[in-house]
């Protein structure tokens, strides 16, 4: 095996009494790709800040090269030559690419001669590992998959040996995501060393040569990635056997539920982000909206659940119209059995700070089993959330538990209780397992599936393509606010993929 | 990242932090005492002796404290539905315009038990309608709350230096206020209470509007945990989003806020209006109602929290009083500073010690802080 380009030994890390690491230890050997797995909350983004000097580890020593190092700040990680793409893009939205670049390590105090050098290095490191972007352009006229290349310009820039990458394929397209992996390993044959972090398991299988698995801030495994398989990691991962496709029987398609009609939609700034769509949703199927984040879904789902406006266009719920041009009220829709798990259930779907069962009343709280008189009738509330709790087993099972203190799943069941316990005609969900562990989403997909069984009708909007593929009786793929087509659960991810990139679109229009 | 940090047992979120934070002020404090060279043990003793002392001493402090009380549900009514109401100070100033008029009209034929509800209606609806525009503003035009509620203290001011030299002042009296209430006008004292425990007091304005600040504190209470117009309240303050979402009005339930916290900024202004000097006079708010932002901030916008702040501020307000008097060395001025750094410490720095505290309970007893508190933002 190859010298050790990082090694990790015996790392602690507690948040008040909340271990995040517990005696880590971790070898990565240099010119590697190495993976490293983990549900929400098992500790890989501590463990990672620790390394890039975000956190201070309680105890444990790190060595780079082989050297013990401490790293206590970013710049020293810098300065070890280390480098870290971060799930969020930390760039300059209004700076150009090599002004992004040279940020924080400018050589002068007049930036001329530090863009001159700049430029040339870049130009350096473009060539050498295939990462062709245009130093002038300016980065929010950047796709995200240009954006997340320039962010690892700026960890070559200044000569990280060892590359860091939390969750970089979150907002990527397939084709995206694929040529992402070829830069990555042209970067592995050059030498140098990536971390990956990641929750897709079909990712590390594709790319990494080794895979660690870390569970509730512990180590519980590291294997060679051509010795192991996608059920072993999953179930290192979760501790026990997950189901990883959902097992479901052929849709019983009745009448039209839902039918949208030339919808269009703006934005704010007045740019058209859906633009005239047209479907129907019949009771007893589950219908999938594919697409990269970004392409419309989101406000598709906004304006039919009566919180953004619509230009144009119409929408018939059980035949009969939904306001969309004036405030269509949320409320009322919810009252004719609309139910809408939203995208965002931080800042939407929950108030993070009520307690559990103020939350399972959020939205339905003008239902008079919840009130007596202009008082909430608090008994009847817990009750209800009492019930909730143990129907979806969310955990912890205390309903006087402040919402921000359940893990991301949890919080998902709780708005997912909410809105099936209603028993609604039509059930719109927006993105049901963002940052939701393997052992929840098996549960909730299985949910989804019940719903659709018992003739609900069911609109699911995804970026994650699997689960897209695993839940859909037919899926409608949206691309820049059009819907460029439909297919149906057996179409391949390549041909989804390509879909999703709006290839087809613009051959057609070639 | 979400905070990183266990919550803590609710005793010490709010009781034990909170006097720490005091502790530290009082430090601070006592070192501005010493730089004017005064002992700061002693300027201490002065200030919680002549607070609460004596009979006299107590009853001045909840005399104090009842405005307080008023002042500081109101700014903690806006905060709990995400507003930022600063213009308690105007809203109450302006009542005291509704309850001047109706004592003016009712001091001599109405006894004060009917006298006294008029005016806390009138107190009430002046102080709603002086918080009505800025929300109007806010709500339909997006014009900020902060700004315009300030703005409105001033023009508040303005219409009372109007009303109290050229309208309300009887002819021939120099002094810018109306005429003094007659037997109608003037709310019982409270007094004797106090004199129960054995105290004996000379004079002291404390008067029944206490008892109201106290039924108004629980009102609150009611209000915002317990209806359904506070549960509204709460989500549209946490997260307008989700109250979108739940299908709650924007316009509504930030109107309907303003009017309550306007209607509790206007009932501070029975106090000293009714209770105490019996007349309406120039500027007989004094800053009450800016010192309801510190109070409902101490008191973390919860009504007992609230009370034992406004006794607090009472105290220093008291107590300050008797400790300029004493030591002549230290000014009004100096009380001043001692409730800004109160405030500092209470409130602007509110969270410099939890960390510590929470990791120090953390270390001590992990149970109490529950283990699956804080899921950290995973990878």
């Amino acid at each position: 095996m190859a010298q050790a380009a990082i090694e990790l030994i015996g790392i602690n890390k507690s948040f008040g009494a909340v271990r995040a690491n517990r005696d880590i230890n971790l070898e990565i050997a240099r010119g590697t790709i190495h993976g490293i797995v983990g549900e929400n909350g098992a500790g890989k983004s501590t463990l990672m800040s620790i390394l890039y000097g975000f956190y201070q580890a309680d105890s444990g020593e790190i060595h780079v090269g082989g050297q013990p190092a401490s790293i206590k700040t970013p710049n020293d990680a810098i300065a070890l030559g280390i480098g870290m793409v971060h799930q969020h893009f930390m760039l300059v939205d209004n700076f150009s690419v090599l002004e992004n670049v040279i940020l924080g390590a400018e050589s002068d105090a007049l930036l001329k001669k530090s863009i001159a050098k700049a430029r040339s290095e870049l130009e350096r490191l473009e060539r050498e590992y295939g990462l062709e972007v245009d130093p002038d352009a300016i980065i929010e006229e950047l796709p995200v998959g240009l954006q997340q290349r320039v962010e690892i310009l700026k960890a070559l820039y200044r000569g990280a040996e060892i590359l860091i990458l939390d969750e970089p394929t979150g907002v990527l397209t397939p084709a995206e995501a694929d040529h992402l992996f070829r830069i990555l390993k042209q970067l592995k044959e050059q030498g140098k060393t990536v971390v990956l972090i990641t929750h897709k398991l079909r990712e590390i299988m594709a790319i990494t040569d080794t895979v660690s698995v870390m569970r509730q801030g512990t180590m519980v495994a590291t294997r060679e990635t051509k010795k192991t398989t996608v059920g072993e990691l999953a179930e290192l991962m979760v501790g026990r056997r997950v189901l990883l496709r959902v097992e479901k029987g052929e849709a019983e398609a009745g009448g039209i539920k839902l039918a949208v009609k030339n919808l269009t939609v703006k934005d704010s700034r007045g740019v058209t982000v859906v633009d005239d769509v047209s479907f129907d949703l019949r009771a007893g199927e589950i219908v999938g909206i594919a697409g990269v984040a970004g392409n419309g879904q989101s406000e598709l789902l906004e304006a039919i659940s009566g919180i953004r406006h619509a230009v144009s266009g119409s929408v018939m719920l059980d035949g009969k119209p939904i306001d969309l041009t004036g405030a269509a009220d949320p409320g009322e829709l919810r009252e004719r059995g609309l139910a809408h798990v939203p995208e965002d259930r931080h800042h939407v779907g929950l108030v993070l700070a009520f307690e559990e069962n103020e939350n399972s009343i959020l939205g339905y709280h003008d239902d008079e089993r919840y009130l007596k008189g202009p008082f909430l009738n608090i008994d009847a509330i817990r009750d209800d959330a009492k019930d909730k709790i143990t129907k979806y087993d969310i955990r912890p099972a205390d309903c006087r538990l402040r919402t921000a203190n359940f893990s991301g799943g949890n919080q998902q069941k709780i708005v997912l209780a909410r809105e099936m316990e209603q028993d609604p005609g039509v059930l719109i969900v927006g993105q049901p397992t963002r940052g939701v562990d393997v052992g929840a989403i098996e549960f909730i997909h299985k949910r989804l599936i019940a719903m659709r069984d018992q003739g609900k009708a069911v609109l699911v909007v995804s970026v994650e393509l699997d689960e897209i593929r695993s839940l859909s009786d037919r899926i409608l793929v949206m691309f820049a606010g059009r819907i460029v087509g439909e297919r149906g659960p057996e179409a391949t991810e390549g041909e989804l993929g390509l879909l999703m990139a709006g290839v087809e679109h613009q051959e057609a229009a070639e | 990242m979400s905070t990183p940090y266990a919550k803590l047992p609710g005793w010490a979120d709010y009781g034990l932090i909170p006097v720490i934070n005091l502790f530290v002020a009082f430090v601070v404090a006592g070192f501005v005492v010493m730089l004017v060279g005064e002992n700061p043990l002693r300027a201490a003793a002065i200030l919680v002796e002549g607070a609460f002392g004596r009979g006299q001493g107590i009853a001045f402090t909840l005399y104090y404290a009842t405005t307080f009380i008023f002042s500081g549900l109101s700014v903690a009514v806006a905060v709990h539905c995400g507003l930022f109401n600063i213009g308690g100070e105007g809203q109450g100033y302006i009542a005291g315009l509704g309850i001047g008029v109706v004592c003016l009209a009712f001091d001599s034929v109405l006894p004060w038990w009917l006298t006294f509800p008029l005016a806390i209606i009138a107190a009430a609806a002046m102080g709603a309608l002086w918080a009505l525009i800025p929300a109007y503003l806010q709500a339909k035009r997006g014009s900020h709350i902060v700004i315009t509620t300030i703005m409105f203290n001033f023009i508040a001011a303005s219409v009372m230096v109007y009303m109290l030299v050229d309208v309300l002042k009887p002819a021939g009296s120099m002094a810018p206020q109306t005429r003094n209430f007659l037997e109608g006008g003037q709310l019982p004292k409270l007094n004797w209470i106090i004199e129960l425990f054995g105290a004996k007091i000379r004079s002291a304005p404390l008067n029944v509007t206490f008892l109201l600040a106290l039924v108004m504190a629980f009102l609150v209470w009611l209000l915002i945990w317990r209806t359904k117009l506070g549960y509204e309240m709460r989500t549209y303050g946490h997260s307008p989003k989700a109250a979108r979402y739940a299908g709650i009005s924007e316009t509504r339930i930030i109107i309907i806020a303003m009017l309550i916290s306007g209607a509790l900024a206007g009932m501070m202004a029975l106090n000293p209006v009714m209770g105490d000097q019996h007349n309406v006079a120039l500027d007989f708010v004094s800053g009450a109602g800016f010192v309801g932002i510190a109070v409902a901030l101490m008191g973390r916008s919860h009504p007992v929290g609230i009370v034992l702040a406004a006794i607090l501020f009472g105290m220093l307000y008291q107590g300050g009083a008797e400790l300029a008097f004493e030591m002549p060395a230290i000014s009004r001025d100096m009380i001043v500073i001692i409730q800004g750094l109160v405030i500092l410490f209470a409130g602007a720095l509110e969270h410099m010690f939890r960390p510590h505290i929470q990791a120090l309970f953390a270390s001590i007893s992990p149970r109490t802080v529950g283990i699956e508190a804080v899921k950290g933002k995973g990878a």
